[in-house]
């Protein structure tokens, strides 16, 4: 009982500390809002309006046709040029697709010659040059096949092939771009604000106060714990709702009671984690330079950027035991795939025992640098 | 203003929010004199120094001082070398990782010394100090005493006319004291030009000096030499004419203390036998013994760095002790004792309650620790607002407030919960003479009504006088102890300060060579003094090299940024991959023919699939997909094969996961292609050569085997050396804020531009030394080649490293809490760099936003440096664009950072 007024009574301090912050609460509310919405609409549909340039050495009806196939909002307008600016263009990463169409192209291609077209891919950008390129090729395929249509009818494929893709019918990259910048930026401020509170109170001589007062280092940390993580709770719930939701139009799925438990396990795990890394460092430039370099793996090997199956396995496997990993996992299957507890359980599971793990061990170090 | 004034007032109103610190004041301040500023706490004293040395912005007002008018920036540049300013707080403007030695010299080079005066004034200060012994001493490991001396000798370094001290010696024993004022008197005597202005609460010492100022609310209630202010109060004692010159309302109520006798008690409260502490090699308290009774008041006296603290802190259990033994009521003192610490009240030597929370949220939340209940809390609250007067001040921080009424609040704190035991260390420092009397009326009262025990340190002598008992400590041992007028006895001597500077003579006498300076050589100004120069290298470089030191000084900051990026290099490197493959599928076959099978192979067998356990039925489809399981599956219609041979075209659906669209686009791309090859094979199987009428002849370039590596590497160099650099020096500027040395940077003649560049320089080193790492790391290790010109690409490294920690800075100077400055540099670098720099995607596939921040940042030009040079071989020809960018923004945002930061505390 006294346990517990103490992590609330501890835990309203770090509130009211915080809310002496403008500024820290101005970048608050920037991450969830303004931030969410530019990155949601900051990832574009691949290809997404991909540059290229085309050289015509032909200027034949087939090959306009083929030019005027290259629309937004999968290509910008093509740029019509010569050889050499072609070379320099993709040296300077003006264009990242050229083709070229040799003379006759039209001419051969009615005699079924069958005409070469070449096709340069800036492979620097690897995230375009698959896609890209197989899109161009579909594109001319398509156009070429319909223009011969009239002379020479081909006939149905032999086997068809039906495409749908289940919950998120048009690809949309924002709702996924939203949803997993919200997850980021949960996984950010929970971090930042119980590590930083540490290193604040430490080097202000708060904490050993405390320490002369019946209050144990258990609830030191639950206190902040808790109020920080309701602080991010509430700005990614608002979040969630007003930015994603009506603000950038996501049709969120799922339960939300469940996406709230399973973001409560999250933040217990990353705010443990930022305390273990307030008794990590010894000053805040320490704790910031080791913040940032954790925030940026995982940010990016969560599976959040690019798919997981894409990593090597040590890499994957290294990720299992970071808290974001899970909750981005659990984050698509409640939001986007409606999933049940059925589904998610191993989820959940994983990020309490990540939490447990970062919690005692931090409550470990706390006891022993506070001694 | 009159010729003999060295600073002369008019006028001049100061608010804090709504608080008013001074009100329409008029003043002159004698030249060449040594000038007293008394009064109670927060009446403006620290104020009115403040804007005497130009560290805080005058809102209303004239402040001359030399002549100059220090409302005037250009004046102040001149004007500002000639004064000297310590600001309150033991060592506050000193940076404790820097040896005393490295502090005197750095602030030499802000005064423009050259490496000869330097080194003959910093030998003449600390020798005439008796800090010589101590040159190469972290500045945080010396006692306060001896930090306000190295504080002293940091302002005269540069022979000021003016020297402005802020409470030199609060919290400073009385032997380093009368050494202190010793040191004064002779750099006076030397230079007799020479003006001082001190803010002192010691009424002793305000007694030897020229001329006193007594000061309330806000206003000058007298002025005159201390024989004068005596006689006009008729008064005998400055501390008495100081409460005389009070309003009425402010010194009613104060009456002289009398303690009446205490009751002998058998009781023991605090016992300490063999007590040690040892930190390394250092025992900071040596084999200390004592035995307090119940309702004793037990004074601790001791020089600065004596071991006071230190015991104090093994009696709460805050520090563990390697032999002896400590008991209260009994009870062996242990830290997970909880029950103890509530019959225990402690209040530590530094200001240790939250600054972010009001006066009274700090009762509160102290009431609420100690479980007081609902009533008690009520009027234990109001009953200390009353008694330490802090009423007025309830709904404020105290950060805003005056060190005394900031001690008041943490004594307040500490006896919140009626305590048996209270242990206050140094707890009367910095609180003015009336509120001292007060508390005192309320210790003795608690004492021999309450029998409460009180262990207590102090520097005041009139407060040891009052205790029962007293010890005196020196170098971690007890050198005698007993009742003041016994120890006085003892020594022959009718006052306590003597005896305790003779006790504490023949110690360190007994410990190390007197420390006699006889003859103080502080020398006279040899450089011609004008006007300092607009820009100055020495200045700069002092910034630059105080940052490096301290740099260095934190070897493990200095790793993680070299070793930290390293390894992120390593991981990210190999994780980012666009090339998906072992994506997993499976295949719900409703016709089950070797026809079927024969499709789903075309699948199975790419190395892009990975297939699972068949699915049985559309239910268990919908349920893998939803858990992830499987990202694609793949229906074959009953009567495929049938269908298939009789032309009938028959549909296989794909159902692709599109949570993630990147990966499902992939996945759908995939598809296609291996649907195609499908009705390839079908149509050379069946002799009808079907093939395509245009051959698209597909080149990568660049990247050849378009491997995610050789894109990655070089893609991964401008992220990493965005974000470390940037948070490296994101600390620079608010750190000094938060801590307090950034006072240097207002009162010296460090300019804006030199602050800043100094505190840059550094990191920009460090930064460069990480880029060449990380393109060893690229060439060597990744095998990714570097096909251009590596000076070209060093140079562009160079002038981003620059705007790297061009952002840092800029973040520093805006935010003024270091939390808040991590998190905008988080902020503001993770996501800019990584999603709208061209990473994955183009920045010329952005919109909006995304696209005009893509368009500015520096990552989106820096890579495309690094991609031109390391995978295309290209040079300035093809490159300058992305050059002449970096180039305007390195400089856009360091004058950002310039305009950002101000010269003075508002």
């Amino acid at each position: 009982m006294s346990t517990l007024s103490n992590i609330l009574q501890l835990g309203i301090k770090e509130l009211r500390t915080l809310a002496r912050d403008p500024a820290m609460l101005l970048l608050i509310a920037y991450t969830f809002t303004l931030s969410v919405y530019s990155s949601a609409n900051g990832i574009p549909e691949t290809p997404h309006r991909a540059s290229i340039a085309v050289v015509d050495e032909d200027r034949s009806p087939i090959t306009q046709r083929i030019i005027d196939a290259f629309q937004a909002p999968y290509f910008l307008e093509p740029v019509l040029t010569d050889h050499a600016d072609m070379d320099i263009g993709m040296d300077k990463g003006r264009y990242t697709f050229t083709l070229d169409f040799p003379p006759d192209f039209q001419q051969d291609l009615l005699r079924g010659r069958q005409p070469s077209i070449q096709l340069n891919v800036d492979a620097t950008q690897i995230s375009q040059a698959f896609t890209g390129a197989g899109h161009i090729q579909q594109i001319i395929d398509d156009e070429v096949a319909s223009f011969l249509q009239h002379s020479d009818m081909p006939s149905a494929q032999p086997v068809q092939a039906v495409i749908r893709t289940r919950y998120n019918p048009n690809l949309t990259q924002s709702w996924f771009g939203a949803v997993n910048e919200v997850i980021n930026q949960i996984t950010m401020l929970s971090i930042i604000l119980t590590g930083a509170a540490l290193i604040r109170e430490r080097e202000h001589g708060t904490i050993e106060h405390l320490l002369v007062m019946p209050v144990t280092p258990f609830e030191i940390m639950a206190a902040k714990v808790w109020s920080m993580g309701l602080v991010v709770l509430v700005a990614a719930l608002l979040s969630l709702r007003f930015v994603v939701g009506d603000w950038l139009g996501v049709p969120l799925q799922g339960s939300m009671t469940l996406f709230l438990a399973g973001t409560i396990l999250h933040l217990f795990a990353t705010t443990s984690m930022g305390i273990f890394f307030g008794t990590v460092s010894r000053s805040m430039p320490q704790l910031g330079l080791l913040i940032i370099l954790t925030l940026i793996p995982l940010r990016v090997l969560s599976g959040g950027m690019t798919p997981r199956e894409s990593m090597p396995e040590t890499v994957q496997n290294i990720m299992l035991l970071t808290p974001t990993t899970h909750f981005v996992e659990f984050g698509q299957n409640i939001l986007f795939r409606d999933a049940g507890l059925e589904t998610v359980w191993p989820q959940l599971l994983a990020l309490s025992l990540i939490g447990t793990a970062f919690f005692l061990v931090a409550l470990l170090r706390l006891r022993r640098s506070l001694a | 203003m009159s010729a003999n004034a060295v600073a002369a007032l008019s006028g001049v109103t100061l608010r804090y929010g709504k608080r008013t610190a001074l009100e329409a004041l008029t003043l002159d301040i004698p030249a060449r004199r040594m000038v007293g500023l008394i009064g109670p706490d927060g009446v403006g004293k620290s104020s009115l120094l403040a804007l005497i040395a130009g560290a805080r912005r005058i809102q209303s007002g004239q402040v001359q001082v030399l002549g100059a008018n220090m409302a005037s920036a250009t004046q102040r540049r001149v004007t500002g070398p000639r004064i000297a300013y310590m600001p309150q707080g033991l060592g506050r403007n000193l940076y404790p990782t820097l040896s005393v030695r490295e502090n005197l010299e750095f602030f030499a080079r802000l005064f423009g010394q050259d490496a000869e005066e330097r080194e003959r004034r910093i030998h003449d200060l600390a020798t005439s100090t008796g800090l010589e012994r101590f040159t190469e001493r972290p500045v945080g490991k010396l006692s306060g005493g001896m930090k306000q001396k190295l504080g002293l000798c940091c302002a005269l370094i540069h022979d000021p006319d003016l020297l402005i001290l802020d409470e030199p010696t609060t919290g400073v024993d009385p032997l380093s004291r009368s050494q202190f004022w010793e040191l004064i008197a002779r750099i006076r005597h030397q230079q007799a030009r020479m003006s001082v202005i001190v803010a002192t609460a010691y009424m002793d010492e305000a007694s030897a000096f020229d001329w006193l100022i007594a000061m309330d609310a806000g206003k000058v209630l007298d002025q005159g030499a201390p024989a004068t202010l005596l006689e006009r109060t008729g008064c005998d004692s400055l501390e008495a004419a100081f409460i005389q010159l009070l309003p009425a309302e402010k010194r009613s109520g104060h009456t002289d203390l009398e303690i009446p006798p205490r009751k002998a008690h058998d009781e023991v409260a605090i016992e300490a036998h063999g007590l040690t502490k040892r930190f390394g090699d250092f025992t900071a308290v040596d084999h200390v013994d004592f035995r307090i009774e119940r309702g004793e008041i037990f004074g601790f006296l001791g020089s600065n760095g004596c071991g006071k603290t230190t015991t104090m802190k093994m009696l709460t259990g805050l520090l563990p002790f390697d032999e002896g033994q400590a008991q209260l009521f009994g009870q062996p003192v242990a830290p997970e004792h909880i029950e103890t610490r509530r019959r225990v009240g402690y209040m530590s030597q530094a200001f240790s309650l939250y600054n972010e929370l009001t006066v009274r949220q700090n009762i509160d939340l102290h009431a609420r620790l100690f479980r007081l209940p609902p009533q008690r809390h009520a009027t234990r609250r109001r009953q200390l607002l009353e008694q330490f007067e802090l009423q007025g001040v309830e709904g404020q921080l105290p950060g805003s407030l005056p060190l005394g009424i900031r001690q008041r609040l943490s004594l307040a704190v500490a006896m919140l919960h009626e305590p048996e035991i209270l242990i206050l260390d140094e707890p009367t420092s910095g609180v003015d003479p009336v509120a001292r009397d007060r508390f005192w009326e309320l210790l003795v009262r608690m004492s021999r009504e309450d029998g409460v025990t009180i262990f207590i340190s102090t520097h005041f002598m009139n407060e040891a006088l009052r205790c029962d008992r007293i010890s005196l400590m020196h170098a971690g041992k007890v050198l005698d102890s007993g009742a003041p007028r016994a120890l006085m006895a003892r020594r022959g001597h009718d006052n306590l300060e003597q005896t305790f500077i003779d006790y504490l003579k023949d110690a360190s006498e007994a410990a190390a060579p007197p420390a006699v300076h006889e003859s103080i050589t502080v020398a006279a100004a040899t450089a011609p003094r004008g006007t300092p120069p607009r820009f100055s290298w020495r200045r700069l470089s002092s910034y630059a090299r105080r940052e490096s030191m301290e740099l260095r000084r934190d070897p493990i900051r200095a790793t993680l940024a070299l070793a930290g990026t390293l390894i992120l290099m390593f991981i990210m490197g190999y994780g980012i991959n666009m090339d998906v493959e072992d994506l997993s599928f499976a295949v719900l076959d409703r016709d089950r023919t070797t026809t079927s099978d024969n499709y789903v192979l075309n699948l199975s067998g790419s190395r892009y699939f990975k297939e699972k356990a068949p699915l049985q039925s559309y239910e268990e489809m919908d349920e893998r997909l939803r858990r992830g399981e499987i990202s694609l599956a793949v229906e074959i219609p009953p009567g495929f094969g049938r269908d298939l041979k009789r032309g009938a075209s028959p549909q296989v659906a794909f159902w692709v996961d599109g949570a993630m669209p990147s990966r499902a686009q992939t996945i759908i791309g995939y598809v296609q292609g291996i649907h195609a090859t499908y009705l390839q094979q079908l149509a050379q199987a069946s002799g009808n050569d079907d093939s395509r009428p245009v051959e698209v002849a597909l080149r990568y370039r660049y990247n050849p085997d378009v491997r995610s590596l050789p894109a990655m590497v070089p893609a991964m160099i401008p992220l990493l050396l965005m974000m470390i650099p940037a948070m490296l020096t994101a600390l620079g500027v608010v750190r000094e804020k938060e801590l307090g040395s950034i006072t240097n940077f207002y009162v010296t003649p460090v300019t804006r531009l030199e602050f800043l560049l100094g505190k840059q320089l550094p990191y920009v080193v460090m930064g460069m030394l990480n880029f060449f790492l990380l393109v060893l790391l690229s060439v060597f290790v990744f095998g990714v080649p570097l096909k251009g010109s590596l000076p070209m690409l060093s140079v562009a490294a160079l002038l981003y490293v620059f705007c790297a920690t061009g952002f840092g800075l800029l973040v520093s100077a805006l935010f003024n809490s270091q939390i808040a400055a991590v998190f905008g540099t988080a902020i503001g670098t993770v996501v800019p760099a990584i999603q709208f720099s061209g990473l994955l995607y183009p920045v010329s596939a952005l919109e909006g936003a995304s696209a005009v921040i893509g368009h500015l940042y520096p990552t989106s030009h820096f890579l495309i440096i690094t991609r031109g040079i390391f995978s295309k071989a290209l040079g300035a020809a093809e490159l300058w664009p992305s050059f002449l960018a970096l180039l305007v923004t390195s400089p856009l945002l360091l004058l950002a950072s310039v305009a950002g930061l101000k010269k003075q505390e508002k």
